[in-house]
C-alpha cells in the first residue's frame, strides 16, 4: 500500500468507526458532546477543550427504540440519531446539542431532551430564519452565548475569548483544507472514488479538527503532486443532506461516474462559508451563520428569484460535471419543497439529473443502480 | 350517564354571522383585487393586526386548502402539485396552495356545443317521495338521485391557459365553469405575508409563492422555544421584526402605518380572543350545549377575521345561542353524549363524515381542541404581542405543549384522547407519542391514536380509524 493509500484507508476507517473515535478521546480524558445537524457552532465546544462529534445518523442500524418516541414518517437521520442515544452506541457522551432549524428537528429537540433524561445534558439551540439585519445577528448571538455557558458548565470551565478565536482559527484552516480536498477530489477523481471521497471528508466529524486537517493536509499534498487524471468516465455534481453510505456510492463506480463537486448539507455545505476573524468571536460565528447562503433549510430574502437553484446549476458547470444527482432523503420536507425549482434552473442550462429516494435504513441498491446506470449513458454523450 | 339534549334544526344567528365574515373576507379581497389594490396571502398565524393598519386585505391559503379539502377537491389539487414536482410527503395544504399558486383551479366539465354542465350521474343524494320514503328506480333497482342536488363532472383547469384565451364566449364559459366555492376564487396574490410560528415548511413555502409570482415576502421568523416563557431576547428578536414588516408594508401599500387603525385592530383580535375563548368554555358544560367539531368550522373565523370587530361580534352572539341552548337543554350534537374526548391535531377536512360516523355510533363527543387556547391569546402592546405570536401550537415545547392540552382536558372533563397523526404535519405529531404518555400518567385517561391527514385523503384509512375509536370506547368504558 502506497503512503497515499495509507493516509486515505486511515481516514476511511475512522470515518466508520465514530464508536472508537469517541473510546479514545475519552481515554485521553477528553469531554466528547454530540453535534447534531445543522450548523451548531462546534467552534464552541472546541474552545471548552471539549471534542465535538457530528451525529448525522447511521446506515447499518435498524429504527427500533426510537419509535417509542417517533412516527413512522419521520426522516432517518433523526430517528437513527435517537436510536444510537437510546441503544447504548453514545452512553459516553458528555451532551448533545440539538439545533432546530427544520419540522422534523423542532420536535426532536424535545424527544432528545425527554428521552436523555439525567443521562446526558442536552443543550437547546434555535437559529433565526431572518440573520442579516442587527436584530438577527442579535438573536444568533443571544443563543451562541447560552449554549457557551451550558457548555462551559460541562467543561467546568469558561471559554475565554481567545481560545475561541483560536478555535475559530482551527476550523477556518480544516474548511479551506477541506475546499481543497474538494476540488483535488475533481482533478484526480481516479484515486478519489466516490466511497473514498465521502469517507474521507466524512471522518471529520469524528476528529479533533486540528488531526484532522494536518492529515487531509498531507494527503491534499500528494494529491496536488499527482498529474490531472484524464478521466474517460462521466462526472456529477451530488446534492442533498447526506449521500455516505458506500453501497450507494459503488454503484457510482461502477459506473465510472465520479463526483466533481457537491451541494449536501453533510458536505459541502458545511464548510463552504468561514467564519470571520476578528475580537469578537461569538459575533464572528454569528456572521458565519448570517452568510450561510443557497440554502434549503434557509430563509432566502430574495425569494422571488430562484437563486439557490441557479447557484447549484452553476456549480455543476464550474466543476466541469455533466449531470446532477439528487439524494432525496425521504420525509425531508426543506430539499422536497426546493426540489421542482432546482429542477427548472438544472432544466434551463440544460443539465441532465436523476433523483434518488432515500434514507438511511436502505439496505437494497438495486433500483438506484438502474438509475445511475441510465444517467451514465446520458452523460456519456456529452463528455 | 347524560342527558339527551335535544337537537335544534338549522344554523343559529351567530353561525350565520361567522359564515358571513369568512364570505365577506374573500368577497372583499375579490372586489379589491378589481379596483386594483394589492391583495395579500398570509399564513394564519402571522401577526394580522400589522396588515390591518394598512387597510390591506389578505387571504389565507390554509383555511382555503382546508375549504378546498373539505369541498372534495383536495386529491386533485395534491396531484396537480406532484406533477409539478412537489413530493407527496410535503404537507397538503401546502400542495394545495402551491397548485393553486401555480393556477391549478377546479373546473365543472360543460358541452362545448350547448355551453350546458355535464351532470355526474353518481353525485347526489338519494330522491325521496312526499313520506320521506327512498324512490327505488325500478330498471336498476337501485334508488334514484334527486336531480336537485346532482353536480357537474369536476376536472383539472389552469387559470392561466383560461386568461390567455381571447375576450369572447369561450372565455366567459370557461371562467363561468369554475367551480364557485370561495375558495376556488380567491385572488392571486401581490404580496405574501408569512409567519412561521407553526411551522418551518410555511418559510418554503411562502417563498416558492413568491417565486412564482415574483412579489415581495414579508417574513416575521419565529424560532422554535424550548422554555415555557418567552424572554427578553426573543421578545426583542420579534419586534424588531415587526418594526421591519411595517417598513416593507409601507410600501406595498404606500400608505403610513396607522396607528390608531393598528390600535383598534389590536382591540379587536383580543375582543375576538376572549368571545372565541368564551364560547370554546361552553364545552365544559356536561352534556355539552354543541359538538366540538362545530369549533373546526368556526376556526375560519379566528384564522381569517380576527382583527375584525365583526368577528368578535359573530363570537359573542354564538356565545349567546350557547347559553340559550344551555337553557333550553338543546345542544348542536346530534345524538346523546356518552363520552366526551379531546381530539388531538387537525382534523382530515376531506373525511370529515368519516370522522364523525363512529363518534356518532358510540356517543362520543368532541369537548376538547388544541385551537381553543392556540388561537385564544389576549395581549396588550407590542412586547406582549411579540409574545403571543411566539406561542403557536407547533412552537411551544413539551411542557407548555402538555400543559395546554392537560388544562383543556381537565376543564373539560374528557374522558379520553383521540390523537391524529397527521402526515401533513411533521412538527405536530412529532411529539406526540410522548404526550400521550403524559396524558395517561397525569390525568390516568386512555388516549387512541389514529394515521390520517388534514387535506390528503389517500392517507386516511376509515377501518383503521374506526377500529380504534372502538378501542378508546371500550378503553373508556372499562374505567367507568
Amino acid at each position: 500500500m502506497s503512503n497515499m493509500d495509507t493516509k486515505i484507508q486511515e481516514l476511511i476507517d475512522i470515518s466508520r468507526s465514530p464508536k472508537a473515535q469517541l473510546k479514545k478521546y475519552k481515554e485521553q480524558g477528553k469531554k466528547v458532546i454530540g453535534v447534531l445537524p445543522y450548523y451548531a457552532p462546534e467552534e464552541l465546544v472546541h474552545a471548552a477543550g471539549m471534542v465535538p462529534m457530528g451525529i448525522w445518523g447511521t446506515n447499518t442500524k435498524t429504527i427500533t427504540r426510537a419509535k417509542e418516541y417517533c412516527a413512522t414518517f419521520y426522516c432517518t437521520i433523526a430517528q437513527l440519531a435517537l436510536e444510537m442515544l437510546l441503544d447504548g452506541t453514545m452512553d459516553d457522551l458528555d451532551g448533545i446539542i440539538t439545533p432546530s432549524i427544520c419540522d422534523t428537528l423542532r420536535p426532536m429537540t424535545q424527544n432528545f431532551r425527554v428521552a436523555m433524561g439525567e443521562k446526558m445534558p442536552v443543550i437547546f439551540l434555535a437559529h433565526p430564519q431572518n440573520r442579516f439585519e442587527e436584530f438577527g445577528i442579535k438573536f444568533t448571538m443571544d443563543q451562541y452565548h447560552d449554549v457557551k455557558k451550558q457548555l462551559e458548565k460541562i467543561a467546568s470551565k469558561a471559554i475565554t475569548p481567545e481560545e475561541l478565536e483560536h478555535s475559530i482559527k482551527v476550523y477556518n484552516a480544516c474548511r479551506a483544507e477541506l475546499r481543497r480536498f474538494v476540488k483535488l477530489a475533481n482533478d484526480h477523481c481516479d484515486v478519489i472514488t466516490p466511497v473514498k471521497r465521502s469517507g474521507i471528508i466524512k471522518a471529520h466529524w469524528f476528529m479533533l479538527k486540528e488531526e484532522y486537517t494536518e492529515m487531509l493536509g498531507a494527503l491534499n499534498d500528494g494529491l496536488e503532486a499527482l498529474p490531472v487524471c484524464d478521466w474517460k468516465g462521466t462526472k456529477v455534481v451530488t446534492s442533498g443532506i447526506i449521500c455516505d453510505n458506500p453501497k450507494l456510492l459503488e454503484a457510482f463506480e461502477k459506473n465510472n461516474i465520479a463526483i466533481a463537486a457537491d451541494d449536501v448539507a453533510h458536505e459541502s455545505r458545511w464548510f463552504k462559508t468561514d467564519a470571520p476573524e476578528t475580537n469578537d468571536p461569538v459575533r464572528d460565528l454569528a456572521i458565519q451563520y448570517t452568510n450561510r447562503d443557497h440554502d434549503v433549510l434557509l430563509y432566502d430574502p430574495k425569494s422571488a428569484e430562484n437563486r439557490r437553484g441557479e447557484f447549484v446549476a452553476n456549480l455543476v458547470k464550474e466543476s466541469g460535471a455533466q449531470g446532477l444527482v439528487l439524494f432525496m432523503q425521504q420525509f425531508c420536507d426543506p430539499e422536497e419543497m426546493e426540489y421542482p425549482y432546482l429542477k427548472k434552473a438544472l432544466d434551463a442550462a440544460d443539465i441532465p439529473h436523476i433523483k434518488l429516494g432515500i434514507d438511511q435504513q436502505m439496505r437494497d441498491f438495486g433500483q438506484v443502480e438502474t438509475s445511475l446506470q441510465a444517467l451514465a449513458d446520458v452523460l456519456s454523450m456529452r463528455v | 350517564m347524560a342527558e339527551e339534549a335535544k337537537k335544534k334544526k338549522g344554523p343559529s344567528p351567530g353561525v350565520l354571522a361567522l359564515r358571513k365574515v369568512v364570505d365577506d373576507v374573500y368577497e372583499e379581497a375579490r372586489q379589491a383585487k378589481k379596483r386594483g389594490e394589492p391583495v395579500g396571502w398570509s399564513s394564519s398565524k402571522f401577526p394580522c393586526e400589522l396588515a390591518a393598519a394598512f387597510d390591506l386585505h389578505v387571504v389565507y391559503p390554509e383555511n382555503q386548502a382546508a375549504g378546498i379539502a373539505a369541498n372534495r377537491n383536495g386529491e386533485m389539487l395534491c396531484t396537480a402539485a406532484e406533477d409539478i414536482g412537489y413530493d407527496n410527503d410535503i404537507c397538503g395544504y401546502a400542495r394545495i396552495s402551491l397548485a393553486y399558486a401555480a393556477g391549478y383551479r377546479v373546473g365543472r366539465k360543460f358541452d362545448p356545443e350547448t355551453g350546458e354542465f355535464i351532470i355526474d350521474p353518481a353525485s347526489g343524494k338519494p330522491l325521496k317521495d312526499e313520506n320521506g320514503n327512498v324512490v327505488i328506480d325500478e330498471e336498476t333497482g337501485k334508488p334514484k338521485k334527486d336531480p336537485k342536488t346532482q353536480t357537474p363532472y369536476e376536472e383539472l383547469v389552469n387559470i392561466n391557459d383560461i386568461e390567455a384565451l381571447p375576450d369572447g364566449e369561450e372565455k366567459e364559459r370557461r371562467l363561468n365553469a369554475l367551480k364557485p366555492i370561495r375558495q376556488n376564487l380567491m385572488p392571486a396574490p401581490d404580496f405574501v405575508l408569512c409567519c412561521n410560528n407553526i411551522c418551518n415548511c410555511m418559510t418554503k413555502w411562502y417563498e416558492n409563492i413568491a417565486r412564482m409570482h415574483n412579489i415581495p415576502l414579508i417574513m416575521i421568523d419565529i424560532p422554535y422555544n424550548n422554555d415555557v416563557d418567552v424572554d427578553d431576547s426573543k421578545v426583542a428578536y420579534v419586534r424588531a421584526q415587526f418594526d421591519a414588516a411595517i417598513k416593507q408594508l409601507e410600501k406595498i401599500s404606500g400608505r403610513k402605518f396607522d396607528q390608531k387603525k393598528f390600535d383598534e385592530a389590536c382591540h379587536n383580535a383580543n375582543r375576538t380572543a376572549k368571545a372565541w375563548l368564551k364560547v370554546c368554555d361552553y364545552l365544559q358544560y356536561k352534556p355539552s350545549p354543541m359538538s366540538g367539531f362545530d369549533l373546526f368550522n368556526h376556526m375560519a373565523d379566528v384564522v381569517t377575521a380576527r382583527a375584525k370587530v365583526e368577528t368578535a361580534e359573530a363570537f359573542e352572539l354564538l356565545a349567546q345561542d350557547l347559553e340559550q341552548n344551555i337553557k333550553d337543554g338543546t345542544s348542536t350534537l346530534p345524538f346523546e353524549e356518552k363520552k366526551r374526548v379531546m381530539f388531538e391535531g387537525i382534523p382530515c377536512w376531506p373525511k370529515l363524515p368519516a370522522l364523525f360516523k363512529p363518534l356518532k355510533e358510540n356517543g362520543i363527543n368532541v369537548t376538547a381542541v388544541v385551537y381553543a387556547p392556540a388561537f385564544g391569546f389576549v395581549f396588550d402592546g407590542l412586547d406582549e404581542m411579540a409574545k403571543a405570536y411566539y406561542k403557536a401550537p407547533n412552537s411551544v415545547c413539551i411542557e407548555q405543549g402538555v400543559a395546554w392540552r392537560e388544562g383543556i382536558c381537565r376543564d373539560n372533563k374528557v374522558d379520553g384522547v383521540l390523537v391524529h397523526y397527521n402526515r401533513s404535519c411533521k412538527p405536530w405529531s412529532g411529539y406526540m407519542a410522548e404526550m400521550q404518555r403524559r396524558f395517561t400518567d397525569d390525568l390516568g385517561i386512555p388516549c387512541a391514536g389514529f394515521d390520517g391527514d388534514q387535506a390528503d385523503p389517500r392517507n386516511f384509512n376509515a377501518a383503521q380509524y374506526e377500529t380504534r375509536v372502538q378501542g378508546l370506547m371500550e378503553a373508556m368504558t372499562a374505567k367507568d
